[in-house]
């Protein structure tokens, strides 16, 4: 995933003379360039034009709302509950895949990866036929108060489910170019297995798993789908700025829903610059 | 610390690793597990040190089954072929490694990574990170930190096989030399028959995950076991012969065979020293061109061509080349001073048959 891209161009193009050889890669370069500049640069710079467009005033104004400021916060809570999480899960995850050999490892290989094929409202329906009043625990749920669907723990378990591989996903190739010879290593040298994880495993692995971390944040944070399906939508209380973004645009607000789209917008650039340093550093120190 | 291996055997998935291995290693003797990749060297080296565990069989120190005890508790410094340094850490933070985990007290930590810069030949290098070391000193840093807790035992997989030809010389002799004064029992794994005879004192030769032979190097050179010895440790001349009238021939070749029977089939083996060599035409029995010279230091090796097309291999020191007057493309003399019966690979050798009065001269440096 984080391997560095190998330079197609110049191989692909090696053993072609030197003139036909610059043009093709004048032209993939500008091909590449106005694609981006198009498709994403575009976008995102008209996002922040909108949200500007009637001044500085109406744009804090639509941000100061008390709906979009619990959307925030719903959104921070559901990340700060659901990264963790999945951080721990995939460090054990991938500490198990890429150091051990177990029977059915090629099974939990792919099913890690059924987020990343499923729909994600698809994963939030599963949620509502395992909670919902005529679902499987629906009842049990019910007679016990406990409250699942349209409140806090429906909406962090579909992130939970979207989000799931990211970390994992990260740190599996890493840890199986690492190899397991460090922490044999530490092992002679008397480190226990927690020791060895906690001082050998874990700090050779840092940059890969801050950027799996990165990556999960953002997702957990951008998810719409699989969160719409099991949120119920009640504005101040279940809605994420996803969706806060997406009500205020059917209500046909000219600035609000693009003034809460940037604080998105920052977020995925925030994540981008983060995720080229930390790829840098995890090149350099590898 | 003496070690014991009792009818060990290791397999991975259906492939056998080890297959009844028995060795016993002495207390503080240096000693090389010689053998082609995959003889299960690097698995008995690994038993030892408790990174496997054995199907059957027993692991023994100073007496003692170890088969349960796990690594931590083994007390033995282990020398990863990769050196596997820890690359977050210093070679500083690398060295103290051990020794922090046993709660070292700060400053005997300190002097004790002192005592192995000194020894190691590290000074300068304690804040540098792995990655800015040369392959040498990697390696060095590596045993520093197998040698930090003062193990009983230090085990080396291949140490000397990512490094470049004059290091490697250096560091056999480094080795041979922290051996003698540390006074430890050192086992080190290599597939190259030069180093094994020039560093250890006794030669444990591994084949398809048996113990083949365990020897001193003079003794699995000059007395080797079966043929995989004789053909791994050196260079052998080896024929198939057929007997016709009382002689074993191959093409202008033949070996007195008495008592065998026409049509019966054998093979032989002897060193390229056992094979003298004359610039003199009728010097000696047989003809041949000398069709290329090997340097190999102080000795050379003299590949011949028979008449018939045979091909043998000679050997002799270059002062001796050069006063025969020897080169490529000459006409040549020889004989064959000594030999040996070969059977199967893996059934003892015959004893050693002089053809001539000289006795073959003793092994030189120099395979």
């Amino acid at each position: 995933m984080n391997t560095p891209a190998a330079p197609i161009a110049s191989s692909s193009a090696a053993p072609a003379p030197k003139s036909d050889r610059s043009l093709i890669h004048w032209l993939l370069v500008a091909v590449a360039v106005l694609f981006s500049a198009v498709f994403l640069v575009l976008p995102l710079l008209n996002v922040f034009a909108q949200a500007l467009a009637a001044g500085f005033g109406p744009y804090c104004h639509a941000l100061a709302d008390p709906d979009t400021i619990s959307a925030i916060r719903l959104t921070l809570i559901i990340a700060a509950i659901c990264v963790p999480l999945n951080a721990v899960f995939g460090v054990a995850a991938s500490w198990a895949i890429a150091k051990f050999d177990f029977r059915g490892k090629p099974f939990l290989l792919s099913l890690m990866d059924l987020p990343f094929s499923i729909s994600p409202v698809v994963a939030g329906l599963l949620f509502v036929l395992l909670f919902g009043v005529n679902g499987l625990l629906g009842r049990w749920l019910e007679v016990h108060h406990v409250k699942v669907l349209f409140a806090l723990p429906g909406m962090v378990l579909a992130t939970i489910f979207v989000t799931f591989p990211y970390v994992a996903r990260e740190l599996i190739p890493i840890m199986r170019a690492q190899g397991r010879e460090q922490e044999e290593a530490a092992l002679t040298l008397g480190a226990s297995g927690w020791q060895t994880f906690w001082h050998v495993t874990l700090p050779s692995v840092k940059w890969g798993l801050f950027y799996g971390i990165v990556l999960c944040n953002a997702r957990a944070m951008g998810e719409f789908g699989a969160v719409s399906v099991v949120s119920g939508h009640i504005a101040g209380q279940t809605d994420t700025l996803p969706l806060r973004v997406e009500k205020l645009y059917n209500e046909f607000d000219p600035v609000a829903p693009f003034a809460v789209a940037t604080l998105l917008a920052l977020l995925a650039v925030a994540t981008m610059l983060l995720k080229a340093l930390l790829e840098w550093k995890t090149r350099h120190e590898t | 610390m003496s070690i014991e291996l009792k009818n060990v055997s290791k397999h991975f998935g259906r492939v056998s690793a080890v297959e009844n291995i028995n060795l016993t290693v002495p207390e503080g003797e240096l000693i090389a597990l010689l053998g082609p990749s995959g003889s299960g060297k690097t698995t008995v080296l690994r038993l030892i040190a408790g990174l496997e565990t054995p199907e059957s069989g027993g692991i023994f120190v100073r007496g003692a089954q170890v088969n349960n005890l796990p690594v931590q508790k083994r007390n033995i410094g282990f020398v990863f072929q990769s050196y596997a340094l820890f690359k977050h850490m210093t070679v500083q933070d690398n060295i103290a490694f051990g020794l922090k985990i046993k709660k070292w007290p700060a400053q005997r930590i300190q002097a004790r990574v002192q005592d192995l810069t000194a020894l190691l030949d590290l000074h300068g290098l304690l804040d540098r990170y792995p990655h800015q070391l040369s392959g040498g000193q990697r390696q060095r840093v590596a045993i520093g930190r197998a040698l930090a807790p003062g193990p009983d035992v230090l085990l080396l997989d291949e140490p000397f096989a990512a490094v470049d030809a004059q290091i490697r010389q250096e560091l056999r002799q480094w080795l041979v030399r922290v051996h003698r004064e540390l006074k430890l029992t050192v086992l080190f794994v290599t597939h190259d028959q030069e180093e094994a005879m020039e560093v250890a004192s006794r030669i444990v030769i591994f084949s398809k995950g048996r113990v083949e032979q365990i020897g001193s190097p003079q003794e699995v050179y000059e007395k080797p076991s079966n043929e995989f010895v004789a053909r791994f440790v050196g260079v052998m001349n080896v024929l198939e012969l057929e007997v016709r009238d009382g002689f074993a021939r191959r093409q202008e070749l033949e070996f007195p065979a008495h008592g065998l029977a026409d049509g019966q089939k054998l093979r032989i083996g002897f060193r390229p020293y056992a094979v003298q060599v004359s610039p003199d035409g009728s010097a000696y029995r047989y003809r041949a061109v000398l069709r290329r010279t090997y340097f190999l230091g102080v000795m050379l090796r003299l590949e011949m061509e028979l008449p018939s097309g045979l091909i043998l291999r000679s050997r002799m020191s270059k002062e001796d080349y050069a006063r025969l007057g020897l080169a490529d493309g000459r006409p040549v003399s020889f004989q064959i001073r000594s030999y040996r019966i070969l059977s199967k690979e893996d059934e003892p050798l015959g004893a050693e048959v002089a053809t001539a009065y000289e006795v073959p001269p003793h092994l030189g440096e120099g395979i």
